[in-house]
């Protein structure tokens, strides 16, 4: 069992990393990367939804949807799920940390709309994992978002410095050297395990 | 504004792929051939269409304070129709786009229709706008996925294009691929537009 938790982990971390391999939550990905400590901010705001999300919708998915055989109204209840504890995380960072509160501006709310975390949900009733499988899914995979956009914001900050050609600048630029850290990752996929 | 420009404006103006750079996740994702992104496009066009009409018209009714909530909701409504259609039609189809399909409900480009333009128009501009944008979409995942196709595969619609001899190169199938095919595009697009605004000053 252990064994089999920590292969869980391990994929969803690097061999199939949610945002540079499976194209999970690419919005904030792109659009909270320009500095690593607001990236940092977000990865931790995304791990906690994801972790929260996965343990929710499992139980409501288990006890609530296949019991009653109401398996069609999955998407609208997970949404509904992920919404409100983003809305959770909303009034308490605000409460805590206005600094990061405001930093993170409209992308916080989005997190609703990220699709790692609705991504992470259905993943888990598709494979159909166990309670345990679940959560331990769920947290991997915002570990590896917050790797990844960690690691991306480390190289947009120098790229700010960088002589480029005008028309590559700002997006453009930002995609190239994602699809330069997805080769990267690209390398993990021989990973035996 | 006229109906025409309403409709053409998701399609050029304002092109939610390459002008206003929402939605990145499906594009990124499905487009490794040029029929998984007509039926993305497609599929997320028919659930455009229907949240901007049915929005427009509840617009009076949805309380300012929870519109973001009800609009997820009608949203998923919507997609939960495509997604079962798809299931029972075209199985082939929704295997491969798979969990991309429940996945349109958190497509930006949805939501930022249905905040900026369904709730404060007509029933009938609402609808041509959705089909604009969709149009738009689907047409940038054409160009997009047939550039992957061809060079990561050598073909476009499945029929061979680059001859017997052509050597694959995977890697524009393969994510990194899609990063960097993409952000050159859209530095093509940045370089074409540049030129515009020079010529016309």
């Amino acid at each position: 069992m252990l064994r089999q938790l920590i292969v869980i982990s391990i994929s969803a971390i690097f061999i199939e990393n949610f945002v540079l391999v499976k194209f999970l939550g690419i919005c904030p990905f792109l659009g909270v990367s320009k500095k690593v400590e607001t990236s940092l901010a977000m990865g931790m705001a995304v791990t906690f939804v994801m972790a929260m999300a996965s343990v929710i919708t499992w139980i409501v998915d288990k006890f609530v949807l296949k019991p009653f055989s109401l398996d069609y109204l999955q998407t609208v209840a997970f949404i509904l799920v992920i919404a409100t504890l983003v809305q959770l995380v909303e009034m308490f960072l605000q409460k805590v940390s206005p600094a990061i509160y405001n930093a993170l501006g409209i992308y916080l709310p989005l997190i609703t709309t990220n699709c790692a975390v609705l991504g992470v949900a259905l993943l888990n009733i598709q494979k159909e994992f166990v309670f345990i499988q679940s959560l331990v899914f769920g947290v991997s995979a915002a570990i590896g978002f917050t790797l990844a956009i960690v690691l991306f914001a480390g190289v947009r900050e120098r790229l700010e410095f960088s002589d480029i050609p005008e028309f590559l600048k700002g997006f453009p630029i930002a995609l190239i050297s994602a699809g330069l850290i997805a080769i990267a990752f690209l390398g993990f996929s021989g990973l035996k395990i | 504004m006229n109906k025409t420009s309403i409709f053409l404006n998701g399609i050029f103006d304002e092109n939610p792929t390459f002008m206003q750079l929402l939605g990145m996740c499906p594009t990124l994702a499905v487009t490794t051939s040029v029929v998984n992104g007509i039926g993305m496009g497609l599929s997320t066009t028919a659930v455009l269409v229907g949240s901007n009409l049915a929005i427009s018209m509840l617009r009076k009714f949805i309380p300012e304070k929870i519109r973001i909530a009800s609009y997820v909701v009608i949203i998923a409504g919507f997609v939960t129709i495509i997604d079962m259609l798809l299931r029972a039609y075209i199985p082939s189809l929704s295997k491969s786009l798979g969990i991309f399909i429940p996945l349109i409900v958190v497509n930006c480009i949805i939501l930022a229709r249905a905040e900026s333009f369904a709730s404060k128009n007509k029933v009938t501009n609402s609808m041509l706008d959705g089909f604009g944008m969709g149009f738009g979409f689907t047409g940038a995942l054409i160009i997009f996925s047939a550039i992957r196709e061809l060079i990561g595969n050598g073909t476009i619609l499945n029929f061979h294009i680059m001859g017997e001899h052509y050597q694959p190169a995977l890697l524009a199938i393969l994510p990194p691929g899609a990063f960097i095919i993409l952000g050159l595009l859209v530095g093509v697009i940045n370089l074409i537009k540049m030129n515009r605004g020079k010529n016309n000053a």
